[in-house]
């Protein structure tokens, strides 16, 4: 049996997406830009991705600039922001806990000249609303937080958030990095405040190399890629027509029958979290219940290193992450969230994160449960002296 | 310019009767190096030298690159290859030829002919007087020197005439194939491919053994040694890479014996595996990536338990290097950037805190004594389940 639990570092493609990614690579290839033929049938598929995109969020068509994902979508959102209103003042706040594709902006931004502050979290992984208040201040143009958190499923405060940055100076920008939220919530930007906001493709069954960033209509922000003009001068470079039929189809499937998928991932998420602290010693870092994202847990297994558990899962056809993905490449992979949780030194390099989506069955926790059971004494009998 | 390289080569030179399969295991070597490079080339051997002309297109630093890591090879000599015209021709070409290698400004020089075709109606010396009196006419800043000249302007007259001065270092030893093979004890580290490397060129094939311990280890941790073997076998040729699952041998010897002694005793059983496999495979001896002092499994002591389970003969050709001098050898050689990623390996998952140093190999017997029920099947089922790949 094979049990796929990383939904949150990336996502099977839906067949259907896949139909449209092969129609637009073999038949309907042409380049958008082209007068002729081709190019209008091919522009036909930007247009509807770009409509169907849309209404997922009830804002407007042009609104909405693909991108080769999320993390281009924050790179664009901050360091295109922080340029165009540099006049306005210097000073950008975030959270302590935002994946690296905003924190490396934010360093960058520091690097040429901006003050950036980093609001510290809750052991829930909640940024505080007051220590908020008391960061904005005149100089304030940019604010960023995360919707919900990708190693621990933590979710923010995002429409209290916006309220008081919109009530503080309604030209304040606020950008959410809702990578790990998009098909799990329905976000309306409108209501919440928000002026810029990252999706990316692959994490909604779409195609990687996808994305986009909603830019709220006359936003200030500079485009980042320069060239040939398309998407309105926002964003150049031809059009990846085939990832943006393909996104656009991922993501008006994400929101049908949405509330019967969120209630599933729901349920698994509670099978999964029930079943963890029923065995001797782990430690559950997700909230178990519907205040944190439906698809994300997250656990630590005292005495088992983390890297050592992940493959002994996956030598039993399991797939899980240590910490966050993107960050398990680095030397010292502990992750900043689980820090920050102030999370005991002894469990940080012991915790798993599990992750789902609609298609995960019953079957996979269970068996993934299952084997947790039986590997856990083995693997806490041989260590480290 | 350049359509031919003279290859120069040095120890073969004094092989005697055998020089014949020194030679031949070089052209070999060398028609494997250029394989993947662009251009057609032909390797040939002519009056006790080696040549290798292109006669289309090729990439000149391509070549050069994968000529300096066949061994053998001392020296890459960029020829220019003219028809014979006379000697009047011949002086335009050797000056065409100094003023697109040379800046020709103040350097002293030397002409030094050698004529293979005895037909060639002028002797040697006075064809270097003759094209020396042309060079001096064309530079005008530029000396003679013959004792010690900063260019040494060679010119062999054969069926074509060959122009060259500068010779490029080639990595010396000697052609891979001419001294046996080995098996080395390949790791995941700084270390074992330099070893490699060095007994490589010494004119040694080499195999190669890994020990793989998952779930400790991971795929990307195999991965990388299989990326390290693939650098390694540039210079030595295909390597046939064993992959031994070392996990339940390492958890049984857990369970039985100190943990101090673990290493030790762990790298007793690498030792008579990989020596099980070198046997197999007809090599003649192990290869490991050892130097004294190291760490704690790398003492006289240490050493001393690991070499005695074996009967083949042990090399450590880093034995006496200190890392700095290791590192500076992977650098060179293109495997240091591999090797530092971090993934662990199955040496240091288990490693105690404070391990033995100073091993007594009586203790050490006495504590193997307590693997006796299980270990020769374990060994047993690890040698047959090991999964050999091959790495071109």
């Amino acid at each position: 049996m094979e049990a796929y639990l990383d939904n949150s570092a990336t996502t099977r493609c839906l067949e259907s997406v896949k139909d449209i990614v092969v129609k637009t690579m073999m038949e309907d290839y042409g380049n958008p830009s082209s007068r002729h033929r081709k190019g209008v049938e091919a522009e036909r598929y930007l247009k509807e991705a770009r409509e169907t995109i849309a209404a997922t969020m009830k804002v407007s068509e042009k609104e909405i600039f693909f991108t080769s994902g999320g993390t281009e979508s924050n790179n664009w959102a901050l360091i295109g922001a922080a340029l165009a209103n540099r006049r306005a003042g210097n000073h950008i706040i975030t959270s302590a806990i935002e994946h690296a594709a905003v924190i490396q902006p934010m360093m960058y931004l520091e690097k040429l000249g901006f003050c950036v502050t980093y609001l510290p979290v809750d052991g829930q992984g909640h940024v505080s609303l007051e220590d908020l208040k008391a960061a904005l201040c005149q100089e304030t143009i940019l604010v960023s937080i995360m919707y919900v958190n990708n190693e621990m499923g933590a979710v923010e405060p995002i429409e209290e958030i916006g309220k008081i940055v919109k009530g503080y100076r309604p030209d304040i920008l606020f950008h959410v990095d809702a990578i790990q939220a998009y098909g799990k919530y329905r976000i309306y930007p409108k209501r919440l405040g928000i002026d810029l906001l990252s999706v990316s493709g692959h994490k909604i069954h779409g195609p990687k190399g996808t994305g986009f960033l909603f830019v709220k209509e006359k936003t200030k922000i500079r485009p980042l890629i320069l060239g040939g003009g398309q998407q309105r001068g926002m964003r150049s470079g031809t059009d990846n027509v085939p990832g943006i039929a393909g996104l656009g189809v991922a993501a008006g499937e994400a929101y049908q029958n949405f509330d019967k998928k969120v209630g599933h991932m729901y349920e698994l998420k509670h099978r999964m979290s029930k079943g963890l602290c029923k065995l001797p010693e782990v430690t559950l870092n997700s909230d178990d219940g519907e205040s944190s994202a439906p698809h994300i847990v997250s656990a630590s297994f005292r005495g088992v290193r983390s890297e050592v558990l992940l493959h002994a899962l996956e030598d039993r056809g399991i797939y899980v992450s240590s910490g966050s993905a993107c960050s398990s490449n680095k030397k010292l992979p502990v992750s900043t969230v689980l820090k920050e949780i102030h999370l005991e030194r002894e469990l940080l390099e012991t915790t798993l994160r599990f992750s789902f989506c609609e298609q995960t069955t019953v079957e996979e926790i269970d068996y993934c449960l299952e084997a947790l059971g039986e590997l856990l004494p083995v693997l806490r009998r041989y260590t480290r002296h | 310019m350049f359509k031919t390289f003279l290859i120069k080569y040095g120890e073969i030179g004094i092989k005697g009767k055998n020089r014949y399969l020194f030679e031949d295991a070089l052209v070999r070597q060398i028609r494997r190096a250029l394989e993947p490079v662009d251009g057609e080339f032909q390797v040939y051997r002519e009056q006790g030298r080696i040549y290798i002309d292109s006669d289309g297109l090729y990439d000149f630093e391509e070549t050069v690159e994968a000529l300096q890591r066949v061994f053998g090879i001392v020296g890459i000599c960029p020829v220019m290859k003219v028809e014979d015209k006379g000697l009047e021709e011949l002086g335009n070409d050797v000056i065409e030829f100094l003023s697109t290698v040379y800046d020709m400004k103040e350097q002293t020089f030397k002409v030094d002919t050698r004529r293979a075709r005895k037909d060639y109606p002028i002797d040697s010396m006075e064809v270097n007087a003759y094209l020396g009196g042309r060079i001096l006419d064309a530079f005008p800043g530029v000396s003679v020197d013959v004792h010690k000249p900063e260019l040494m302007v060679h010119v062999e007259i054969r069926e074509k005439i060959y122009i060259y001065s500068k010779i490029i270092p080639g990595p010396g030893g000697m052609p891979v194939g001419t001294n046996g093979k080995a098996m080395l004890l390949l790791s995941g580290g700084i270390d074992s491919p330099v070893a490699g490397y060095m007994i490589s060129k010494r004119g040694v094939k080499l195999d190669a053994t890994y020990f793989h311990a998952p779930p400790y280890t991971s795929e990307r941790a195999k991965q990388k040694v299989v990326d390290l073997a693939k650098l390694v076998a540039r210079y030595c040729g295909p390597i046939d890479l064993h992959v031994v699952n070392f996990t339940d041998i390492q958890l049984y010897i857990y369970d039985k014996c100190p943990h101090d002694e673990l290493t030790i005793i762990m790298r007793r059983y690498m030792m008579k595996i990989a020596e099980h496999f070198a046997n197999e495979t007809k090599c003649l001896s192990l290869v490991t990536g050892e130097s004294i002092g190291q760490v704690a499994s790398q003492t006289m002591q240490s050493l001393a338990a690991t070499n005695e389970v074996c009967t083949m003969p042990v090399f450590r050709p880093l034995i006496g290097f200190d890392k700095q001098d290791i590192v500076d050898i992977a650098q060179k050689i293109g495997t240091y950037e591999t090797s530092i990623l971090p993934f662990e390996d199955c040496c240091t998952i288990f490693v105690a805190k404070h391990p033995v140093t100073k091993p007594n190999r009586n203790a050490i017997k006495r504590s193997e004594q307590k693997l006796a029920e299980k270990i020769d099947e374990l060994v047993q089922t690890a040698i047959e389940t090991t999964e050999t790949i091959r790495i071109e």
